[in-house]
């Protein structure tokens, strides 16, 4: 289990099972799905080749949308999150440097660094999924708010993972 | 040739970023024309083995919740046993001819938060469900079969864009149409009153029948609220739905015994 590939891909399993069998149940007042998967794509390592991070990306949305029989939706957003990804590290990392080894975590770039990071990919990813679920625009506004109340959920919970899994040295 | 492949290597990542995401919205697209439900056929078995291994669990602690509606069902069953009339004369006790067979089924996946939801059932085309065939909960309509696989099927709820159920006003038999705008999932819009029929809160909007899918005189919901706006046609209402898809368990697929022939009916006017 020592290999980073198997745990992974053992991390890519249990978010899908926590995510469908739990987050889809959590009922807060309607407005709000926290989509917790998509720390995946978030903490995947610096070096993943960029090929890998799409098409994982894919797969991990594709699983999802299996399970919510929304075919489509949720690969559409996942793929188009981990393509912003490495824009969105170059942009953020001017100041720091990152070394080898590092992991886009709390413990390793900071709080604030990290909070900045997955803001911006999660907000992005809700904004299409949200968007691409309704299929139209006479809702706009209403949508709208899903995607920001539901980022700041999903963002709460992807921080408190981060403290779980990446544990401070 | 070769500047194309040097091209193609350098920007591969948006290359590839474009095929994946073509990909996605051509799957979005197949899926959103819904006979057009291959993909589901295939993952129905996987994903409802998974799904029914922890509805299990949940089945537990809601039996004594599902006992007293089962029970109240019966009930009302009883009441409509040849037994519970008093027959005075035999000659005009009339039976009407079976229209519709009902399956009974479980839900083992549901969703109620999303602008499109659907609801998984425990039984598929080895138990004689098929497309197309409505769903409907002892407190009233549920839903539409979609897809069915070997051993379950899946439906999509009154919670869904494309759901329109033709409805009927029960006290004056006025027609109209149930939607859901995607707000709160007790609350449907009843769309299409004719303006000149008042509504009151409490009223019953039960199917009309007139669809193949559900049952004449099953209970949609009931009026909430209703705004007369005299400068448009046809008004909106407000309704509550009669079943609670938050705690939706047990149900009953409606087979539509006469459908082959009603469908030839239609297909044969409109073919002249």
């Amino acid at each position: 289990m020592t290999n980073p590939v198997w745990k992974n891909i053992v991390f890519f399993v249990f978010l899908v099972l926590i995510q469908v069998l739990i987050f889809n149940n959590i009922q807060l007042s309607g407005y709000i799905n926290p989509y917790i998967y998509v720390v995946f794509i978030l903490v995947l390592p610096f070096e993943t080749p960029n090929w890998l991070l799409l098409l994982s990306s894919f797969l991990l949305g594709l699983c999802i949308d299996f399970f919510t029989h929304t075919i489509g939706i949720h690969a559409a957003a996942c793929t188009f999150m981990a393509f912003c990804r490495p824009g969105v590290i170059s942009y953020l990392s001017s100041s720091k440097n990152i070394e080898p080894g590092m992991k886009p975590s709390i413990r390793d770039l900071g709080f604030s660094w990290f909070l900045s990071y997955s803001i911006i990919l999660i907000f992005l990813h809700h904004l299409l999924l949200f968007y691409l679920e309704v299929f139209r625009f006479n809702e706009i506004l209403l949508t709208l708010t899903r995607v920001i109340i539901s980022t700041f959920v999903t963002l709460i919970l992807v921080i408190i993972i981060n403290y779980f899994f990446f544990k401070t040295k | 040739m070769r500047n194309l492949f040097a091209l193609l290597r350098k920007h591969y990542f948006f290359f590839m970023f474009i095929i994946l995401e073509v990909l996605s919205f051509s799957l979005i697209i197949n899926h959103n024309n819904y006979p057009n439900t291959v993909f589901f056929n295939s993952t129905n078995q996987i994903t409802g083995s998974t799904y029914r291994l922890f509805s299990n669990i949940s089945e537990y602690l809601s039996l004594r919740k599902a006992n007293l509606e089962l029970a109240e069902e019966n009930a009302i069953l009883r009441n409509q046993i040849k037994y519970a009339f008093v027959v005075t004369d035999t000659n005009s006790f009339l039976y009407k001819d079976t229209l519709f067979r009902f399956i009974s089924a479980m839900v083992v996946n549901n969703s109620i938060h999303k602008r499109n939801n659907y609801f998984m059932l425990n039984k598929g085309k080895k138990h004689g469900v098929k497309p197309e065939m409505g769903v409907i909960s002892p407190r009233g309509t549920a839903g539409i079969i979609i897809s069915v696989s070997k051993n379950y099927s899946t439906a999509m709820s009154l919670l869904h864009n494309k759901v329109q159920v033709s409805a009927k006003i029960k006290k004056n038999n006025q027609s109209a149409i149930v939607i859901w705008n995607g707000r709160n999932y007790r609350e449907g819009i009843l769309e299409d009153i004719p303006t000149h029929i008042n509504l009151y809160q409490g009223d019953s909007i039960i199917t009309s029948g007139n669809s193949f899918f559900f049952p004449e005189g099953i209970l949609i919901g009931i009026v909430k609220k209703h705004e007369r706006q005299f400068e448009e046609n046809l008004n909106k209402a407000t309704i509550t739905f009669a079943t609670d898809f938050n705690s939706i368990k047990h149900v009953y697929i409606a087979k539509n015994l006469m459908v082959g022939q009603q469908r030839e009916q239609i297909n044969s006017l409109q073919n002249d």
